[in-house]
């Protein structure tokens, strides 16, 4: 276990190296496209044999047991969403998450269902990667992890932030107790798990629709993920256009 | 007679097909997307009248050529003016058939528009909601529209949940243009090679 910890430090330590070296690159670049792209074709195969299946099963179940399971993985991210917020200095967004957690939590029985939203809240999904956005620094060289998909350099160093800064990282994979609340491993990756299968459930028709129609898929997922990033970030549609002249 | 009913059938499809949509960009996406989403959900026409409709549609009401040399980024301009030529051809053709087989899914959908926003005198975007049937989540699509020539609004972008379909499409091409040392040819092969297939 101590070895595990000493190795995800030096690891962490390492990308936020890598992180300072790339962040002043464009997201265009890639860090290592070659790499990147051998992953795209495993994870495609990955989403082909497990992935698209679960969720095509998935997508059969009754709408209430889809919509409870989706609320549930949402109110838990919510968690996440929480810090973030606070540490971009959003007030109103730590009001909205905090809010929605506990009323969902509660009325909501353990987030299955989402009152809060009935309410007017709106917590928007935060992660330490939209926060180092938010601070201002690019996102870095672009690349594929396996089986979690397109990342960026500073997204990256984000992903493994969050596992520190998750309140439910906290209390499941470090084992510690928030609240006399505690749970495993299974428990932290079951939720993760079951958020992939539901987001890859909800985009069965558009990411066949992209699969179909792009010349090179590797690189339609890269401006996807680019520009839903840029979003989120942004908390908003980007508004730049590059349409200059043909405008005119 | 059954030959004269079809004659009848196709003169009264393709006039309606070609009746000119409203002027004011929020009219023109709500008039257009209601009549391709009753026509794609006509039971009684067949796959190929619907995709014949929607590349009529397409061809009258989106900007393709512009959106054919945005696509193609910075190489517009040092490109030949015969490659471009060529160039548009093929992503005229690859263009429809990846509109077709896009819209075919969403033919069961309820369609909304929201509102309209006016960027400067030649582009509006308008913002609008598909609720696609299955009890699958709401999608917002923007649109924008480029209105230079006041009476004939045109398509150029459709931005689904924030993601710009052109842009995409742009970034993509620049990977396929990069991988071949920005020959344009390369990107044609590609085109054409999608539409046989």
């Amino acid at each position: 276990m101590k070895l595990t910890k000493k190795l995800l430090q030096i690891l962490s330590s390492l990308f936020l190296i890598f992180l300072v070296s790339t962040s002043t690159l464009k997201a265009a670049d890639e860090c290592f496209e070659g790499l990147s792209r051998s992953i795209f074709k495993f994870n495609m195969a990955f989403d082909d044999i497990i992935l698209e299946p679960v969720a095509k099963g998935y997508n059969k179940l009754p709408t209430p047991i889809k919509s409870g399971t989706s609320n549930f993985t949402s109110n838990i991210a919510t968690l996440l969403s929480i810090p973030n917020s606070l540490l971009q200095g959003n007030l109103s967004q730590v009001g909205h998450s905090t809010g929605s957690f506990l009323i969902n939590s509660t009325l909501g029985i353990l987030g299955i269902f989402n009152p809060a939203e009935k309410m007017g809240l709106k917590p928007y999904k935060e992660d330490v990667g939209q926060t180092l956005g938010a601070y201002g620094f690019g996102p870095g060289c672009y690349l594929v992890l396996p089986v979690l998909g397109p990342s960026t350099a500073r997204d990256s160093v984000g992903l493994i932030a969050d596992s520190f800064l998750d309140p439910f990282a906290h209390v499941t994979i470090r084992e510690k107790s928030l609240f006399g609340i505690s749970g495993n491993d299974l428990d932290y990756f079951s939720v993760k798990g079951t958020d992939a299968v539901d987001f890859r459930a909800d985009n069965i028709l558009n990411f066949e629709s992209v699969k179909q129609n792009s010349l090179d898929l590797y690189s339609s997922m890269k401006s996807i993920y680019l520009q839903d990033r840029e979003n989120k970030i942004q908390n908003s549609i980007n508004k730049d256009d590059d349409w200059g002249s043909l405008d005119n | 007679m059954r030959k004269l009913f079809i004659i009848l059938l196709t003169i009264y499809f393709f006039n309606t097909s070609l009746h000119a949509y409203s002027s004011d960009p929020k009219e023109f996406v709500t008039e257009l997307v209601n009549e391709a989403i009753n026509k794609l959900s006509d039971k009684s026409l067949t796959e190929e009248d619907k995709m014949k409709f929607v590349e009529k549609v397409a061809l009258e009401n989106v900007d393709i050529k512009a959106l054919s040399l945005y696509t193609l980024g910075e190489l517009r301009k040092s490109t030949s003016k015969q490659d471009i030529i060529r160039y548009q051809k093929s992503f005229e053709k690859y263009f429809l058939k990846s509109l077709t087989s896009r819209l075919s899914d969403y033919s069961s959908s309820k369609f909304e528009v929201i509102a309209a926003d006016q960027k400067s005198a030649n582009y509006t975007i308008v913002n609008s909601k598909v609720t696609p049937g299955e009890g699958n989540p709401e999608i917002k699509i923007d649109w924008r529209i480029y209105t230079k020539n006041v009476d004939k609004p045109l398509i150029r972008d459709l931005i689904v949940e924030g993601l710009s379909l052109a842009r995409t499409q742009k970034e993509e091409f620049a990977s396929i243009l990069s991988a071949n040392n920005n020959n344009i040819v390369a990107l044609i092969e590609k085109l054409d090679e999608f539409v046989k297939n």
